[in-house]
């Protein structure tokens, strides 16, 4: 056993390598219920790498037959269903992993010094798993796939100048049809997956070089002891690793009652208009992308055209993604966790919380304002000039919005309490 | 080779001259890949004109067909709807198509009704903001579109946009422009090419 090991250390860093990133790998002894979410993430990766690949052994990438295909799958497939039911479950709770993971960050400040380029990793990984999710969601081929991809390749149709023959470059053709859907499965099967995975890989290696931040906030390597081992540290593995199991079954259990009880969710997770085949003379009554990309969708469509170009706000949709990466530098306060941060951060990231979480839930509404308003409003002799999902829409921009712009003051503000030295718990 | 001290000077000019004929070479083992991306000679060629046979077409009635893989509706508009669309144009951000929407549509079709024949409408079914097809909704008076204010039009249900049975596009609505009417034309009373513009066929 022992030979072996050796033979193989000489000439790969095995044992170097398990040391480094699990055996004797420090991490803060005292992670919560907020730091599962990392390993589940890398967890719903691995789940939709493989029930990917064995989609994609029965899937025709070709509007003719792509859409019964998927019917194939569901019907005729040994386990197809189920296979399939993993990979659109596994992306929605991908996004809840990640969102989770990505609160955890904002509360425990991890996206501060000196951890500012996992956090940019970290969002283009979103960034790229947005793209990854949606092209996707285009490979069934029903309405909502077509409509879908209309509506989201059209935002850089609106680009001023380049906008009309960059839409056709990147559809291939003079709309939505063969050559999108093709090509999207080549993006989604191999290059994005690619990416990802590359990008995963960096992520964990930027966080292995800081080590990982705790919900104190406190740096566990300022506190060594002879040895040079950080004292408020445990080894990542067998503690953590163990720990991750729990929360994986926990996972498991949640992602397993969606899976076989309500594969669908109601239309959260697969909509009831996708199961209809594309048909590019009618758009559905009501469109609205998955829950995922809904906070941005709402933030499109808040903004009016200006200048007889809607451009500003597929800007303004795109800058709402990309502020976020910025944030480390927004932030001015020297504390990290929000144990010890001012009242006015916590109240801010409270109502950014509640604004994402509203912007998300309009992107799933009709623009048609609901009948008991329009109602309320003719009773009382008012003139309904502009909607009201869109009023909340604005406002709920505003507040997405603000929460970054004001950042800055807000974080320099108000008593912050005493950072302890060492890790309370 | 002699002994000699290395000059760096020398040293840095190739290795930039090296880097730029290689990033050279990257680009243009990069355009092929890029320009693969462009429709392909059977997409461009798949854009021929269609015919339309309207001898059933009643009035109010409208039907949809495929042209260059985009919707186009072709509907018959009674008087009364034709009278409506000039009472309609305080609200409209376009109505003459002389602003924005100028190249919206082609320039042998300058009247409000928009169309080479005021009773037959030929528009493309795609909305201007983010390409969804708007509903069809010619019902007068529609009490979720503005009630009496409606005149009947088309109405988009992904973000909203309104317009008028001639394709105009209400103000405030998210679409930036009027419809876009596709060249047509007139092979006998009843049979439309889209595609072709008059006297060019």
């Amino acid at each position: 056993m022992n030979k072996n090991k050796n033979w193989i250390d000489q000439r790969f860093p095995l044992t170097k390598v398990w040391n480094e990133h699990l055996a004797e790998y420090y991490t803060p002894r005292n992670f919560n219920f907020w730091y599962f979410f990392g390993s589940l993430a890398l967890l719903v990766l691995v789940l939709q790498l493989v029930t990917g690949i064995f989609l994609t052994m029965h899937y025709k990438p070709d509007t003719a037959t792509a859409f019964a295909s998927v019917e194939y799958i569901m019907r005729d497939v040994n386990w197809g269903w189920l296979i399939r039911y993993m990979h659109s479950t596994g992306a929605s709770a991908f996004f809840i992993v990640i969102y989770l993971h990505m609160y955890r960050g904002l509360l425990y400040g991890s996206y501060k010094a000196p951890r500012e380029l996992i956090w940019i990793l970290g969002m283009v990984i979103y960034i790229a798993l947005m793209a990854e999710a949606f092209m996707g969601y285009v490979l069934p081929w029903g309405q909502m796939s077509y409509w879908g991809a209309q509506v989201i390749i059209s935002l850089f149709g609106s680009i001023p100048f380049i906008g009309p023959d960059l839409l056709i470059w990147i559809l291939g053709d003079y709309a939505v049809g063969d050559p999108a859907l093709n090509r999207f499965f080549s993006l989604h099967v191999i290059a994005l997956p690619l990416i990802l995975v590359v990008l995963v890989f960096l992520h964990i290696v930027a966080l292995h070089t800081v080590g990982s931040n705790n919900p104190d906030g406190v740096e566990i390597k300022e506190n060594k002891d002879e040895g040079g081992i950080p004292k408020d540290g445990i080894p990542f593995h067998p503690y953590y690793t163990v720990k991750d199991i729990v929360g994986v079954v926990v996972f498991l259990m949640l992602f397993s009652a969606v899976l076989f009880y309500a594969p669908a969710l109601n239309g959260y997770f697969l909509e009831a208009a996708n199961f209809v085949e594309a048909n590019p003379l009618k758009t559905p009554e009501h469109i609205a992308p998955l829950w995922y990309l809904t906070p941005f969708y709402t933030i499109l469509r808040a903004i009016p055209p200006i200048l007889g170009s809607q451009f500003p706000g597929v800007l303004a949709m795109f800058a709402a993604l990309l502020i976020l990466v910025v944030l480390p530098w927004l932030d001015r306060s020297k504390v990290k966790s929000i144990r010890y941060r001012s009242w006015p951060y916590k109240v801010a990231l409270g109502v950014f919380v509640l604004s994402f979480v509203f912007l998300g839930w309009l992107g799933m509404k009709p623009v048609i304002s609901p009948e008991w308003y329009v109602s309320l409003a003719g009773s009382i002799g008012m003139e309904i000039e502009t909607a009201l999902y869109l009023i909340l829409a604005r406002f709920f921009s505003f507040c997405y919005f603000g929460f970054f712009v004001f950042m800055p003051w807000f974080t320099s503000i108000g008593q912050t309490k005493q950072v302890p030295s060492r890790l309370t718990e | 080779m002699s002994e000699q001290e290395i000059d760096l000077k020398r040293r840095r000019l190739l290795t930039g001259a090296t880097s730029v004929v290689g990033a050279i070479g990257v680009g243009g083992v990069a355009w092929p890949f890029l320009s693969s991306w462009s429709p392909s000679a059977r997409a461009k060629a798949a854009g021929a004109p269609i015919d339309v046979d309207i001898s059933k077409l009643e009035n109010g009635q409208l039907v949809r067909v495929l042209w260059r893989k985009k919707p186009v509706w072709i509907f018959k508009r009674d008087e009364q709807t034709i009278s409506n669309l000039s009472a309609l144009e305080g609200e409209l951000d376009d109505p003459n198509g002389t602003g924005n929407s100028k190249t919206q549509q082609p320039p042998y079709i300058t009247e409000s009704h928009r169309s080479i024949r005021p009773e037959v409408a030929v528009i493309v079914g795609v909305c201007t903001h983010l390409g969804c097809s708007p509903t069809y909704r010619p019902e007068v008076g529609a009490a979720d579109l503005g009630g009496e204010r409606w005149k009947g039009g088309f109405y988009c249900p992904c973000h909203g946009s309104k317009f008028d049975l001639a394709g105009r596009v209400y103000s405030g609505a998210p679409a930036p422009t009027n419809l876009v009417i596709p060249p047509y034309s007139f092979i006998s009373d009843t049979l439309i090419r889209v595609g072709v513009q008059p006297d060019a066929a």
